[in-house]
């Protein structure tokens, strides 16, 4: 065998073995949180951990149900706010900005991706918390789901904006013709042909968002409250729930690993194996529409 | 004479800086099928795209002189309100990812008829105008995308004509189909002819010779300018051409 295709040889056993050592890295966390909270599980039980709402280390009550509420509510919150400004970004610089104009505002976008996540908590804690605070309803101290929200909202923005943005310029051009020749406005045009053939691929960006949204840590920690409660409203206005404290089960770990020992330890990890099962669930589905649209494609 | 539907004087179009067409001048009868010929990147296709305004999609183009239709400047009507009267069959079958009733009921929909029975009758005479409805009457709600390239290109002329327009343009409408459902196409067209005026691009000679009652022949030099030659009734330019480059074009020997 020459030595060139011994060369061709190694090369492709290097990056045969980088793409396993990924895969096994991936295996080796979920193993290791897994075997971490097994003590949790057996001791405290299933389903008294997953659909208890009592946390409380200290008289060894591990419901973990408030966090998973928490993390849902301010999933939905982000979702509700940042989808449609995100879709409203992802239309206009596919279908209406000039090229001047995307030239600057795409990457202004992508830039809010860049931003350290602790950056946003401290723009989450000055300037929106001490807004929401003036809400006047018992209770509100402007930590919460709200503040949470709208944080995490610009926070997934990029994430889904962009995915749409692609998702919406793969839409053929003689779609776009077809219509506008029938004598369809180009906002007609939008909304009935082109989110409609670019429906899966908004999707999967609105599912890669709830994933983000999901394991978000730091900035969720410094404006939701932490108060490991259901999230409730504080009034008879079922809106004042937004005004709710809440902890998520990212900011469930973060906030509580570093001194806790035993079974409370135990109990943090299985915090994270929930998480690490809401994602895995979350990615698949993601990648299940992804390529459902693709057999779309194909059948074009 | 016939009655003129559309017309263009000294009609020029330019992509920024190009000249794309040079001082067209050319008159268009009414509910006549006129072929469009001439050689790749002559502009016949431009040309013709310039009857729905679907050149003022693409940046930087614009134009001189003027193009009329029923007497009318184009560029004074709304183009949404032009294309619901000038109707486009395109080059490649371009059914939307939707049902064949929702594919054909699509230009009804945008000008905000929302009557289902109305819808029905739009969709049911459409078919039936484009020689489809026999074929797919039993399975309005199966995707437009499943049919075969004809019914599709068929389907497509539906959705066109459900629009109720009085001109229909089509650029190179059987290229990509085989020579059967190319023939279903040249006998639709045919018949659509008495009652719409339709303007048609081909690269295919017989195909003009068949289906066209008018010729229009586009030719270009090295500028790529193109530029109208020669426009006449079919059996004219085929059989006694006046301009030398029309009779080279005809016989084979370019192009």
């Amino acid at each position: 065998m020459s030595g060139r295709m011994i060369a061709d040889k190694v090369v492709k056993y290097i990056l045969f073995a980088s793409a396993i050592i990924s895969i096994i890295i991936v295996l080796a966390i979920g193993f290791f949180i897994f075997r971490e909270s097994i003590d949790a599980w057996t001791e405290i039980g299933v389903s008294e951990m997953l659909f208890k709402t009592v946390w409380r280390p200290g008289i060894d009550q591990y419901g973990i149900l408030a966090m998973i509420a928490g993390s849902l509510s301010v999933t939905f919150g982000a979702i509700l706010l940042g989808v449609p400004l995100a879709l409203g970004c992802a239309i206009f610089l596919a279908e209406i900005a000039p090229e001047g104009v995307q030239a600057v505002v795409r990457p202004a976008v992508q830039l809010l991706a860049g931003i350290p996540s602790v950056v946003y908590g401290l723009f989450g804690m000055v300037i929106l918390v001490p807004l929401i605070r003036n809400i006047d309803v018992p209770g509100n101290s402007g930590y919460g789901l709200l503040a949470a929200s709208i944080v995490l909202a610009v926070m997934i923005l990029p994430t889904i904006a962009s995915i749409a943005e692609d998702a919406i310029r793969a839409v053929p051009e003689n779609y776009r013709h077809g219509s506008l020749a029938l004598g369809a406005t180009k906002w007609q045009t939008i909304t009935r042909v082109i989110l409609p053939a670019g429906k899966s691929g908004i999707i999967a960006g609105v599912i890669l968002g709830v994933g983000r949204a999901l394991g978000e840590t730091m900035a969720m920690i410094m404006v939701i409250g932490n108060s490991a409660i259901m999230p409730r409203p504080l009034s008879s206005n079922p809106l004042t729930f937004f005004l709710s404290q809440a902890r998520t089960l990212t900011g469930n770990i973060a906030v509580e690993i570093n001194y806790a020992t035993g079974i409370h330890e135990s109990a943090l990890f299985a915090t994270g194996v929930v998480l690490f099962g809401l994602i895995i669930v979350v990615n698949a589905s993601a990648r299940w529409i992804i390529r459902s649209q693709k057999y779309v494609e194909k059948a074009n | 004479m016939n009655d003129t539907k559309l017309e263009t004087i000294n009609y020029s179009l330019y992509y920024g800086k190009f000249r794309a067409l040079k001082d067209i001048s050319i008159k268009i009868p009414k509910n006549k099928v006129t072929a469009l010929i001439g050689p790749s990147g002559c502009g016949k296709s431009t040309f013709l795209r310039s009857f729905n305004r679907m050149n003022d999609l693409i940046p930087g183009v614009h134009t001189e002189g003027s193009v009329l239709i029923d007497g009318e400047d184009i560029f004074k009507v709304d183009p949404v309100a032009l294309r619901q009267n000038v109707g486009m069959v395109f080059q490649k079958p371009n059914p939307f990812p939707k049902s064949i009733f929702e594919n054909i009921a699509y230009g009804p929909r945008v000008t905000g008829l929302k009557d289902h029975h109305k819808l029905e009758e739009i969709v049911e005479r459409s078919l039936r105008s484009a020689a489809l409805w026999d074929e797919v009457k039993d399975n309005l709600g199966k995707s437009g995308l499943d049919l075969s390239g004809g019914q599709q290109q068929r389907m497509c002329i539906a959705r066109a004509l459900a629009v109720e327009p009085t001109v229909i343009l089509m650029d190179e409408p059987a290229a990509s189909l085989d020579p059967i459902a190319t023939l279903k196409i040249e006998d639709l067209i045919h018949e659509l002819s008495a009652n719409y005026t339709i303007v048609i691009v081909t690269h295919n000679m017989q195909q003009a010779g068949r289906v066209a009652d008018f010729t229009a022949f586009f030719y270009t030099d090295e500028s790529r300018t193109g530029q109208l030659v020669e426009f006449d009734e079919t059996k004219k330019i085929f059989t006694s051409p006046r301009d030398r480059r029309t009779e080279d074009y005809i016989t084979g020997r370019f192009g």
